[in-house]
């Protein structure tokens, strides 16, 4: 396991990373409560990333819909915690099993039937829209008046319950980032990571070789969902209120899907640094107009769609295959033939 | 003897065509067999019918005693039937280690196996110092390797190849031929070839299925085949014969 995950990094790829990981570490003391949200947002942005790069990027199954598993698990934590009390750690679990099995659902509906590219993204893209949907009218959890949790000013950060101020969320958000890193890592280049990126890459040439490509699908398509939970449960925590409208809007799966596609599909590091082009830069954006009292309405996505284009014609690959390059970081470098 | 392949009374229709019809021949354990034909005589349907990719109409198809037609093709993979296709699908943007490394997962679990298992067929295969080439960056010639190396990686007890000489200079042909026969006497691999290059065929195969129209019209040694008036005047032409 050790070695699936620490072995092959060059020794500049381990001094990039320890680097990064020191100075996101010692943020905090230093800096705005604002900063500081900006950075706990780019970290769920990189967790989601990572955890939707599981099912497109490696796997090769476009998924235009994960709001919903953020979804189920913001809603599945929450509820727990306001009607019974439970803590989200614990809610976390019940949130995780409730969107991996939604996730098997969709999965096994589409490649059951050999529902694949575009019309598999529609039908995720579905699923989310009968959440959004069904969640309005949902009483127990608020329907479309919303869920809230009880919001106090917190003395003391209680990490078991999540609640605290923004500082406990900036960590233990990037507690979750790196987890992710690592654990995508390991499945990458695990025998399953192999069998997915060949199914990603040609789905007859990968059974031809003995793949069962519809479970490995599944499970791709269940730790996916599983995994992107996890960071809807800390965002029920941390906004402390969730309506469906919003919460499952197909904007919420865009934005999650954006990182890693100007990041890098399909790489490691691409999810992280897509969170941090696009988020660090469309709020430092919306700093500098606020400053200079300038208000365009839809600033946001105009400026997403700028980077998207600029990415697209100059980076296909995304931003991180041609940085590495450029940085001496690539696994293996390539020689020439 | 008992054979390690045993078509029997095999056809396929599509809509209405008769692209295999009634065909049986049995492969034995070691042996190099061809199947050639004019194109269109079914030749890669039959192949296609034999690593499930399609189920036939009629007929049984068996491999070491037990039916395997109707199987998926991952499971027929899984149970020791390697195959190539005639256009070549290398997974583009894996590097060509990669791409072997695919194919060693099936039958060693770990890693660290799995690489020395690929180090090894990529030897095998002149494809080695290539290894951390993007597929996609390959020449045509050590494309139809690769595609031979990643199914090889499987473990066959049988590998099916689908015109790997096609498209390949002679000096390339002899190259795959000499691969070819070489895994087939050091590691007694079982390899049933369909072949436009009488050249390749006539140097490999022991004996010879000649296909025309879905349907059988020779079957016996090279020698033979070339000069059986039916297969002459449908397939080889008259000055063909190398």
């Amino acid at each position: 396991m050790t070695s699936l995950v620490f072995a092959d990094i060059p020794v500049r790829g381990w001094v990039a990373l320890i680097v990064a990981a020191v100075l996101l570490l010692l943020v905090p003391p230093f800096a705005n409560d604002y900063v500081i949200t900006v950075l706990v947002l780019i970290f769920y942005f990189a967790f989601t990333g990572q955890a939707w790069n599981i099912m497109m990027g490696f796997a090769g199954q476009l998924s235009l819909g994960h709001a919903f598993y953020v979804g189920l698990g913001a809603y599945a934590a929450a509820a727990l915690y306001v009607h019974f009390g439970i803590g989200p750690w614990i809610g976390m679990l019940a949130g995780i099993l409730i969107s991996a099995w939604c996730g098997a659902v969709v999965g096994f509906l589409a490649f059951r039937f050999g529902v694949g590219g575009v019309y598999f993204a529609i039908l995720t893209i579905a699923f989310a829209e009968f959440a959004r949907i069904g969640f309005d009218h949902f009483r127990w959890v608020g329907g479309s008046s919303g869920l809230f949790l009880p919001v106090a000013q917190f003395k003391h950060n209680d990490l078991w319950s999540l609640r605290g101020n923004p500082t406990m969320f900036y960590y233990v958000m990037f507690g979750l980032m790196v987890a992710a890193l690592i654990v995508c890592r390991a499945l990458l280049r695990s025998r399953l990571g192999f069998y997915w990126q060949a199914i990603r890459e040609d789905e007859h040439a990968a059974r031809a070789l003995g793949i069962n490509t519809f479970r490995c699908k599944m499970i791709a398509v269940v730790i996916s969902s599983g995994m992107t939970s996890i960071a809807g449960v800390v965002f029920a925590f941390y906004y402390n209120n969730l309506f469906p409208e919003q919460t499952f809007h197909i904007s919420k799966s865009i934005e999650i899907i954006l990182g890693p596609i100007i990041g890098g599909i399909g790489t490691l590091i691409g999810p992280i640094i897509g969170a941090f082009v696009l988020t660090g830069l469309s709020e430092g954006l919306l700093d500098v107009l606020a400053t200079l009292k300038i208000t365009v309405p839809g600033a946001k996505q105009v400026f997403y769609g700028v980077c998207l284009i600029i990415v697209i014609i100059l980076m296909p690959n995304g931003i991180w295959p041609p940085l590495a390059r450029a940085l001496g970081l690539t696994e293996r470098p390539e020689r020439k033939p | 003897m008992s054979a390690l392949l045993d078509v029997n009374g095999v056809s396929k229709n599509f809509k209405g065509l008769r692209a295999v019809q009634d065909v049986s021949f049995s492969v034995t354990q070691g042996e190099i067999f061809a199947v050639i034909g004019p194109n269109g005589a079914g030749k890669t349907t039959l192949f296609n019918l034999i690593a499930g990719v399609f189920k036939p109409d009629q007929g049984a198809i068996a491999f070491t005693g037990a039916r395997i037609d109707g199987h998926s093709p991952d499971e027929i993979c899984r149970r020791g039937i390697g195959r190539t296709f005639q256009l070549v699908r290398p997974f583009p943007t894996l590097t060509v280690r990669d791409n072997v490394m695919v194919g060693s997962l099936l039958r060693r679990h770990e890693r660290a196996a799995a690489l020395v298992q690929t180090e090894e067929v990529l030897r095998r295969l002149d494809l080695y110092d290539k290894r951390d080439v993007l597929a996609s960056a390959l020449t045509l010639p050590d494309r139809k390797r690769l595609e031979v190396a990643r199914a090889l990686a499987t473990d066959p007890k049988l590998l099916l190849l689908d015109e790997v000489m096609a498209g390949l200079r002679p000096t390339e042909t002899d190259r795959m031929v000499r691969i070819l026969i070489e895994l087939n006497r050091t590691t007694g691999l079982t390899i049933v070839l369909i072949e436009h290059v009488m050249r390749a065929v006539m140097a490999l195969a022991q004996r010879v299925l000649v296909l025309h129209h879905g349907a059988v019209i020779a079957q016996d040694t090279p020698a033979v085949v070339v000069r059986d008036p039916a297969v002459v005047k449908s397939y080889l032409g008259t000055e063909a014969v190398h």
